[in-house]
């Protein structure tokens, strides 16, 4: 079963092409994975991705990624929160029920600061939890990369490295021969039905 | 990379003990929710004991519902009596959740792995619990709205001035962005449990949960960013939210209250009993569910020491409370003062200078660190100092203030008592189902510390470093 099939690439049951979607290897060793995702980043694969239990360091720079969006959405997202925060109490206090305390000023800023901090921490935590899923595609029920042979384990105790069909150097038989020379334990090849995927 | 070394305290050989592998820690963790059987009648005799005590709080809250807040004990002069007092000890109870997963995490302990999850699951029961008093206090819950900033025909709006605002949206943000950061961590471990659930209900259940997440290099980048800055978001905000419950006392004019030393008192306090609560529920759930490996001795005596240095910090608290009553001059903070060491509940003052003072001093000594019995005993005595220290905080400030003539005495009734062991009950029946039906330790983060340890195997035995790992690796 080392071997990816090599079937002629028929017709779902829909109607619709069968594509290929990826070239996938399996690793049972973090240490392993990194290796290789450097190794066919040098071979010249771009379109790469890797699945594991767990955040495996240095994977991300093995395969180049990185992607500050969810920083800054943070970002802004807290500096909304304080600016609503800080306007909500302004406009109360200072100019819909303004309420003269001890004489001091309408605009007592220093007893603004807690609920301005509250609101942006607030905000600045739904930025980056619903950035998160945002940008990763989440909730996301169906992926072709599910019909990879033992992809239960990705979540347990394997590591996969994906060669996307997308990739300009992708080609089956090559793709799988160098994944299989990376020492892989599966090369297996998954295929999809684009117009089965409905997201 | 060696001043990191050295900063690093947390040798992971010492975390995870025993023959580990990833499969091992799936089946020990996973497979507490997975395998229903491995739960056994202990845990039905602790809920079903837990569920009584849950009616009791519903049936005081029904009848307080029913008749109003003059069942309860509070009346002048002590308008805040029970309700306050349990209030403040819930929501600091719940403060070493959030000090674990978040202050921990930005410190890189890595020994919070193991404990991190159930802690923040404390969190969260804790505030639920102590977020019903001060609803129930308003006397009306049902319009508890009132207390936020809505567009109304009354044309009101709340006093922006007022520490008791702050609280509101303190504590509403804290319980919020706290079952965020629960809610974020769960989502690895529900695709493990979706990828090891056997019936198809289960996997579609646990699949709705984890909402497709495969674990891409893509996800865990965004992952660990946002997990890491909500990290740094909580850590301010848990420092704030106990701060702020503190000004609700310090900015008001009342003896013993009026002080600037509260926010820190009050904050170290918070994590003081919160780390006793997490021992007397880790040290016994960890010999049930044969967890021994994952939470090992380091890291009850690594709590220990946490709550035998807060627990200094709070004594140095008392200890400067009655300085500055002397150093004020202040016939009334100095009567307060006597009135706690000789008055009519100076048995309250005395015992918790016992709990909270003497008890904790043997946690100096190693050996105790690392029995358990005795960790259990302290940590029940911590409980029971805390919450001693928000009765003489509250009712002994407010029963005799400036005017003799108003002074009193402060008696709670039998629907006080119900409301506080029914919140008790209702924290242990919580505590229970999330023990049995969501992961109790954090799975993916103990496979990396499992990588981690195997990394620091191979430097120090075959003096073989992981290759190709970029330098990623370690304590940066």
């Amino acid at each position: 079963m080392a071997a990816a099939t090599h079937e002629p690439i028929g017709h779902g049951e829909g109607g619709g092409a069968i594509q290929p979607y990826a070239i996938v290897a399996e690793f049972h060793d973090a240490d392993a994975i990194v290796a290789a995702a450097a190794k066919a980043r040098d071979e010249g694969y771009r379109h790469l991705d890797a699945y594991t239990p767990f955040p495996v360091h240095g994977l991300e720079d093995a395969l180049h990624f990185s992607d500050p969006r969810i920083k800054w959405t943070i970002g802004i997202c807290g500096f909304l929160g304080a600016i609503i925060g800080f306007s909500l109490q302004f406009f109360v206090s200072a100019v819909d029920y303004p309420m003269n305390v001890g004489g001091r000023p309408m605009v007592s800023w220093p007893s603004f600061v807690p609920v301005t901090f509250e609101c942006t921490v607030l905000l600045a935590s739904f930025g980056a939890v619903i950035g998160m899923l945002a940008f990763n595609g989440l909730p996301r029920p169906h992926h072709p990369i599910f019909e990879t042979p033992r992809f239960e384990l990705a979540s347990q105790t394997s590591f996969f490295l994906a060669v996307e069909a997308t990739d300009p150097k992708f080609d089956r038989q090559a793709t799988v021969a160098f994944l299989e020379g990376l020492g892989a334990y599966k090369v297996s090849e998954v295929t999809y039905n684009p117009e089965d995927e409905v997201y | 990379m060696a001043v990191q070394e050295k900063l690093n305290i947390s040798d992971p050989a010492e975390l995870l003990t025993g023959e580990q592998s990833y499969s091992s820690l799936d089946h020990e963790i996973g497979d507490i929710v997975l395998d229903q059987k491995r739960h056994q009648m202990r845990w039905w005799l602790i809920v079903g004991a837990a569920f009584l005590l849950v009616n009791v709080m519903l049936m005081s809250i029904g009848y307080l519902l029913y008749m109003g807040i003059g069942i309860w004990g509070n009346n002048q002069p002590v308008g805040w009596g029970f309700d306050i007092i349990n209030f403040v000890w819930w929501i600091g109870i719940g403060h070493a959740g959030t000090l674990i997963s978040a202050i921990l995490l930005l410190m890189r302990q890595q020994w919070r792995n193991s404990i991190n999850r159930f802690a923040e699951a404390m969190t969260l029961f804790a505030v639920m619990c102590a977020g019903l008093y001060p609803l129930l206090h308003t006397g009306r819950p049902w319009v508890a709205y009132w207390l936020f900033p809505y567009p109304n025909i009354l044309g009101m709006w709340p006093q922006f001035r007022s520490p008791l605002i702050w609280d509101v949206f303190a504590v509403s943000t804290y319980i919020t962005v706290s079952a965020l950061f629960w809610f974020v961590g769960l989502i690895p471990d529900f695709a493990t449990l979706r990828d090891r659930s056997k019936p198809m209900w289960l996997k579609k259940l646990w699949g709705i949960l984890a909402m497709g997440w495969r674990g891409s290099v893509k996800h865990w980048h965004r992952y660990e960013a946002a997990y890491l800055i909500l990290a740094g978001l909580s850590t301010p905000l848990v420092l704030s939210v106990h701060s702020i419950v503190s000004l609700d006392f310090a900015v008001s004019i009342v003896p013993g209250w009026n002080v600037t030393i509260f926010p820190p008192y009050f904050v170290a306090g918070a994590v003081f009993a919160g780390f006793a609560m997490v021992l007397t529920l880790a040290i016994p759930i960890r010999k049930w569910y044969k967890l021994e490996n994952l939470i090992t001795p380091t890291h009850l005596d690594w709590c220990a020491k946490v709550m035998l240095a807060t627990g200094t910090i709070v004594f140095y608290g008392y200890v400067m409370e009655v300085f500055y009553a002397w150093y004020s001059g202040n016939p009334y903070e100095l009567f307060l003062k006597e009135n706690r060491m000789g008055g009519p509940y100076a048995w309250a003052f005395w015992s918790l200078w016992i709990c909270n003072g003497l008890m904790i001093l043997p946690l100096w000594i190693p050996k105790v660190r690392k029995n358990l019995v005795a960790l259990m005993i302290i940590s029940q005595f911590v409980s029971v100092g805390m919450w001693l220290e928000r009765f003489v905080i509250i009712p002994m400030s407010l029963h005799r203030d400036y005017l003799p003539s108003s002074w009193g005495m402060y008696y709670p009734t039998i629907w006080d008592f119900g409301m506080f062991f029914g919140t008790i009950g209702f924290f242990v029946f919580m505590m229970f189902l999330f023990i049995r039906f969501l992961p109790m330790i954090n799975i993916f983060e103990m496979k990396d510390l499992l990588l981690r340890k195997e990394h620091d195997g191979h430097k120090n035995g075959a003096a073989h470093a992981a290759p190709a790992m970029g330098g990623g690796k370690g304590g940066e």
